[in-house]
């Protein structure tokens, strides 16, 4: 099988920034709760690869622990989708036109109804921000989405003769759902988790540069973008870089999702 | 198509009712006591009783439920704590920014689209094609709100032609006021127009290959001709539902995108609502977004229905 170079270039630029996530656990060029006023706005070079933000902190070691923050918020987004969306789907695939499933799709309309930033909102107005509600917020979010990829997938599915013959067999609708359809649906679930994963980190900024996420002294691109703004003119380099993290990994993310989805579901090849 | 609508509609009230449960809740039901939560810790007893009397939270949860629900559905979403006035009038006056911001960001992103999704179709496989998917995929990892940053840094701080943020009102001018949104407009279009040019690609491909464009080219009609008259229609179908889902994205785009203009719109009420700790707004102005997000669902969902007659039979 032929692997398509956006899948090799994706997941390049995706483990870029995950490698320096996880490097930045053990180590950073310098630390980054230091404060040092004279170094303050360096142009890139001369020690510090990035340069400086408006504090002196040193922007690449900001970078990889934004990295962190970013790739911990989506991925545990990712797996609370998961975690709730995927056995919601499968229930409601297994009782396909009974009341059990009209109560999973129509409560999947509702959420789907509340933008994460809206979720957000509603938490943060009474539990203040943190990184943990954004994680909810998106995480919320995911739950329908998750929901009816699974259902989508297991319904066809359920008709296939495989599936019959294990009806046939005995086995119970939640025995053939664990054993058979969770199965051959992890595919697709690897290729919306991908696509999950990237528009967390999204969601991840967007919601840290309204103040709605990680808080300081927790670096987060999306933070360090906010803070960055009314500098923009004065030392460009302090919102381009976070800015550039953001648009590499997800592009990095976006690129390995369609190259794993030409490769998982070929069907699609031809209008892609 | 009557039927259709009339059962739709039932289930857009239910939505709504749902909705407006889950939000009360949220809202008014887990902080405990609303009037409490609002004051803080310092409050006295009297204070709190004091507010509680005047934003009309005292009595039972499902009493206070009914009277919210029933104030909005005449139009009163209660009174802001903070600015001490009507939350309709603070919401319509903000709306003035924000839904011509959303419809703009909305117009601007379909015109951009569906020209160049037909272009990157009509050249599939070629140069044009390559760079349009390119620059689409590009377009969909930037984050809105740095586009922003970077539009203002190039086009106000540097070539001067725009504003930096702020809006002058509608009072000063209908073009002045549309020239005060067309930065952020245009940051809040650019991830949609690249989501909405790629769905238009792939569905004008996908019906390209249809048995009724070849029967169409064989009984003489131009490529072209065949497209606009027998093509777009079929295409358009994907193309109409992600517009519809896109309309939340926009809202929610919106409300971030103000905070990097400084624009006088829902999102900065939301925001100094949240800061302000004035739960009355903060719950109306969810409700409001999460009322459009359905309303649209729905109106999306009956267009659907008088394009494709077959999908009337679905439910």
């Amino acid at each position: 099988m032929k692997v398509p170079a956006q899948l090799w270039f994706g997941a390049a630029l995706s483990s870029a920034f995950v490698v320096a996530a996880l490097v930045s656990l053990v180590w950073t060029p310098y630390p980054v709760d230091e404060l040092s006023i004279d170094q303050r706005m360096r142009l890139p070079g001369d020690g510090y690869v990035l340069g400086t933000d408006q504090f002196g902190r040193d922007m690449l070691s900001m970078l990889m622990v934004g990295a962190r923050t970013s790739i911990a918020v989506a991925i545990v987004a990712v797996g609370i989708g998961m975690a709730f969306g995927v056995p919601l789907g499968l229930l409601a695939a297994a009782n396909r036109g009974k009341p059990v499933d009209e109560i999973v799709m129509r409560t999947n309309d509702l959420v789907f109804a509340f933008p994460s930033l809206v979720i957000a909102i509603l938490i943060t107005a009474v539990f203040g921000p943190s990184a943990f509600n954004a994680i909810l917020a998106i995480g919320i979010f995911n739950i329908p989405v998750f929901a009816r990829v699974t259902r989508g997938g297991a319904l066809s599915l359920w008709t296939l003769d495989f599936v019959l013959s294990a009806r046939v067999a005995g086995k119970s609708r939640l025995r053939i759902s664990l054993e058979h359809i969770l199965a051959n649906i992890t595919n697709l679930l690897i290729v919306q988790g991908t696509i999950q994963f990237s528009l967390g980190i999204l969601a991840e900024a967007g919601l840290s540069y309204v103040g709605l996420g990680a808080q300081p002294p927790t670096p987060s691109w999306g933070r360090m973008l906010a803070e960055s703004q009314t500098l923009v003119s004065l030392a460009p380099h302090i919102a381009a870089f976070p800015g550039l993290a953001i648009v590499l990994t997800v592009l990095g993310l976006n690129l390995m999702g369609d190259g794993l989805r030409d490769i998982l579901d070929p069907r699609l090849r031809s209008t892609r | 198509m009557i039927g259709y609508a009339f059962f739709r509609l039932v289930s857009l009230c239910a939505s709504l009712a749902a909705a407006s449960i889950v939000i009360f809740g949220v809202i008014e039901v887990i902080p405990g006591d609303p009037a409490a939560f609002m004051l803080g810790v310092s409050a006295t007893d009297d204070a709190v009783a004091a507010l509680r009397a005047e934003l009309g939270l005292e009595g039972g949860v499902t009493a206070r439920y009914f009277s919210w629900v029933g104030g909005m559905l005449v139009g009163d979403f209660g009174t802001s704590y903070t600015y001490r006035v009507p939350v309709s009038e603070l919401v319509l006056a903000r709306l003035q920014v924000s839904l011509p911001l959303t419809l703009y960001a909305l117009a601007l992103s379909t015109a951009v689209a569906i020209p160049v999704g037909l272009a990157a179709a009509a050249r599939r496989g070629g140069t044009a094609d390559y760079g349009i998917m390119a620059a689409t995929q590009l377009g969909i990892a930037v984050p809105n709100f740095w586009f922003a940053m970077l539009l203002v840094l190039v086009f106000s701080i540097g070539l001067g032609w725009f504003g930096a943020g702020g809006f002058p009102g509608w009072e000063a001018g209908f073009w002045t006021g549309v020239k005060a949104l067309t930065l952020p407009a245009v940051a809040l279009a650019l991830p949609q127009a690249s989501i909405l040019a790629r769905i238009m690609r792939s569905s004008l491909l996908e019906v390209l290959g249809q048995d009724y464009m070849r029967t169409a080219r064989a009984k003489g009609l131009s490529g072209r001709q065949a497209v606009v008259s027998h093509g777009l229609r079929n295409a358009l179908i994907p193309v109409m539902t992600i517009l519809g889902l896109q309309f939340s994205f926009l809202l929610a785009g919106a409300i971030i995108i103000e905070n990097v203009f400084f624009l006088p719109g829902l999102g900065r009420l939301i925001f100094q609502g949240i800061i302000q700790r004035d739960l009355i707004v903060v719950e109306s102005v969810v409700m409001l977004l999460v009322f459009a997000v359905i309303m649209v669902t729905y109106l999306v969902d009956l267009t659907y229905a008088a394009i494709d007659p077959r999908l009337r039979r679905s439910i």
